[in-house]
């Protein structure tokens, strides 16, 4: 994973710098796949800017998606991966979530598909979603303790 | 999941739970229906029944094990879901596969769609009452199961797609196999047809039913013969090309309706344009050469060597006890499934097993549309629009 040096000459990059030049906290490429760091206070922002703007149009959501790094602090990472139909694109904006207060603002404002990908990282990470119109667990037992995809607990169950 | 949501409103409304245990919800689906005598206030699909842990189990495994538990998502589609993973985590390590493995890949891929929307186009047809198309479309589907077992040495839970390549050699005589089945199967699509494209029962239960416009279809996230019945022509293997499809010549049927009979016609026209790249990846396969790609430490060294030299047998060792370390990173991979698109993410740590593997399930976004489809439609209609979404409840519910 690398911070490459020629950044402000990808185009997604400079036009959201261009637009809010505190829009992107780190731009990762990896295996030719883009990833964009946004802080978490700009999400809705960004993914509002992202969806409505004609020249880069990341109408489809196809997918939300956390990853767990505990211990590591701010512990989660949430993966939104997107497609412009026009363009031909694919993009990954990531946004860096702290354990001690997992909130995230939703985002099914912008992209409805974006409600039972939310329940999903709700209901298995423990993650919240300020503004969604049906947070509650969704794959697990109403009753179920705890959050199975976190990295501190065990993949056969709590005893 | 939830406990039954009483009735909102006017007290007219009534609670109906329909599934899990219902013959037309394809497993163990439920659905929360609101009715108005006989019209659909509210449908909330309530899932779950069915999740097993698949993602939390392929972080316990390694790379290599995972393959499995990857059939056991859409287990109808074996062969593409194992595409997608073994996809994914070449491109985690930088890896291709021989031309040979590549072509029999996508061979295989589209004898899973066809053999897929051959089991949607027999239940959707039971669950509208047509019980002879079903058993047509199982006897055609058997065929592409007896080629799986000949190739693979199983009928569904393959695992024959390995990373680098293939788990092994394909048998002799396979592609006449295939060559009979290519050579019968147009024929059979155009008997399923003239039993049900202009039959005015069939018009009746899916014509302007369940329509879905190309706009709120984006906004749902709906991808695969949905979205295209739905007027967009988004099929991963023309814009983001993978394992070569970019080589073939095929079209990607679509439809402006977006209704039930739409996504029917997409379906069928699918077959057809899977039976032609069938026919140009068996000519494309080359007869000789390896099927897995050379990569000592990574992909299994051939029995051969194992015995001769001492180098491949320890790399035959590490590899089935320790597994091997891709570097650490993440990757997103799409691909074209049957239902739409079905892609792994996969985030390495630099160790052995991945560190997190996240199905984007077809099916589960797709079902989420339902709410959607049904709204104010009939309760009969229900059925045919679930089964036009063509969920497979093990993808959904992971």
């Amino acid at each position: 994973v690398t911070d490459t040096p020629d950044l402000d000459q990808h185009p997604i990059v400079s036009k959201l710098r261009a637009w809010e030049p505190e829009a992107i906290a780190e731009a990762l490429f990896f295996r030719g796949e883009t990833t964009l760091v946004v802080p978490r206070e700009r999400l809705r922002r960004v993914a509002q800017y992202l969806a409505s703007e004609p020249d880069l149009d990341f109408k489809l959501l196809v997918d939300i998606t956390a990853v767990d790094r505990y211990p590591v602090e701010p512990r989660f990472e949430l993966n939104y991966h997107m497609v412009s139909l026009s363009r031909r694109d694919r993009l990954r904006v990531r946004v860096r979530v702290a354990g001690r207060d997992p909130v995230v603002d939703s985002v099914t404002q912008v992209w409805p598909t974006a409600n039972w990908h939310e329940r999903e990282n709700f209901d298995l990470f423990g993650l919240r979603f300020a503004g969604h119109p049906d947070l509650r667990r969704i794959l697990m037992p109403e009753d179920w303790e705890g959050f199975p995809l976190r990295k501190d607990y065990p993949v056969e169950g709590p005893r | 999941m939830s406990t039954v949501e009483t009735a909102t409103g006017a007290a007219q409304t009534l609670v109906l739970n329909m599934g899990p245990q219902h013959p037309s919800t394809h497993g163990v689906l439920r659905v929360v229906l609101e009715l108005d005598g006989e019209t659909i206030v509210k449908a909330v699909p309530e899932i779950g029944y069915l999740h097993t842990g698949i993602e939390k189990n392929g972080e316990a495994l390694t790379y290599s094990q995972a393959i499995t538990i990857t059939d056991r998502l859409d287990y109808l589609a074996p062969l593409s879901n194992n595409l997608g993973y073994c996809l994914a985590v070449e491109k985690l390590l930088g890896l291709e596969p021989p031309p040979r493995a590549k072509y029999i890949r996508v061979l295989l891929t589209e004898l899973t769609r066809i053999q897929s929307h051959l089991v949607w186009l027999g239940t959707h047809a039971l669950d509208l009452g047509a019980m002879s198309v079903f058993l047509y479309c199982f006897r055609e589907r058997e065929e592409i199961l007896k080629i799986f077992e000949m190739v693979s040495g199983q009928r569904m839970m393959t695992s024959y797609f390995r990373i680098g390549g293939l788990a092994l050699q394909p048998p002799p005589g396979y592609l006449e196999r295939v060559e009979r089945f290519v050579r019968m199967i147009p024929e059979r699509i155009d008997e399923y047809e003239s039993l049900l494209t202009k039959n005015s029962i069939w018009l009746g239960r899916t014509q302007g039913i369940g329509v879905l416009a190309a706009k709120d279809a984006i906004a749902m996230g709906v991808t695969g013969p949905m979205l295209r019945g739905s007027g967009v022509d988004y099929d991963v293997r023309k814009y983001f090309p993978y394992s070569g499809y970019d080589e073939f010549d095929f079209n990607v049927p679509t439809r402006t309706e977006g209704d039930c009979y739409a996504r029917y016609l997409i379906r069928v026209a699918e077959m057809r344009e899977s039976i032609k790249i069938v026919r140009q990846a068996m000519d494309k396969i080359p007869s000789e050469g390896p099927t897995r790609a050379e990569a000592p430490g990574i992909v299994p060294p051939q029995r051969e060597k194992m015995k001769t030299e001492m180098e491949s047998l320890i790399y035959h060792f590490k590899i089935f006890t320790e597994g091997f370390s891709p570097p650490p990173g993440e990757v997103y991979q799409a691909i074209e499934s049957p239902r739409g698109e079905l892609a792994f993410f996969i985030a390495s740590d630099g160790s052995p097993k991945p560190y997190r593997m996240k199905v984007r399930a077809p099916s589960f976004v797709n079902l989420q549309s339902l709410q959607t489809l049904v709204k104010g439609r009939l309760l009969a209609d229900v059925v045919t629009c679930i089964g036009t979404t063509d969920i497979i409840l093990g993808e959904v519910d992971r």
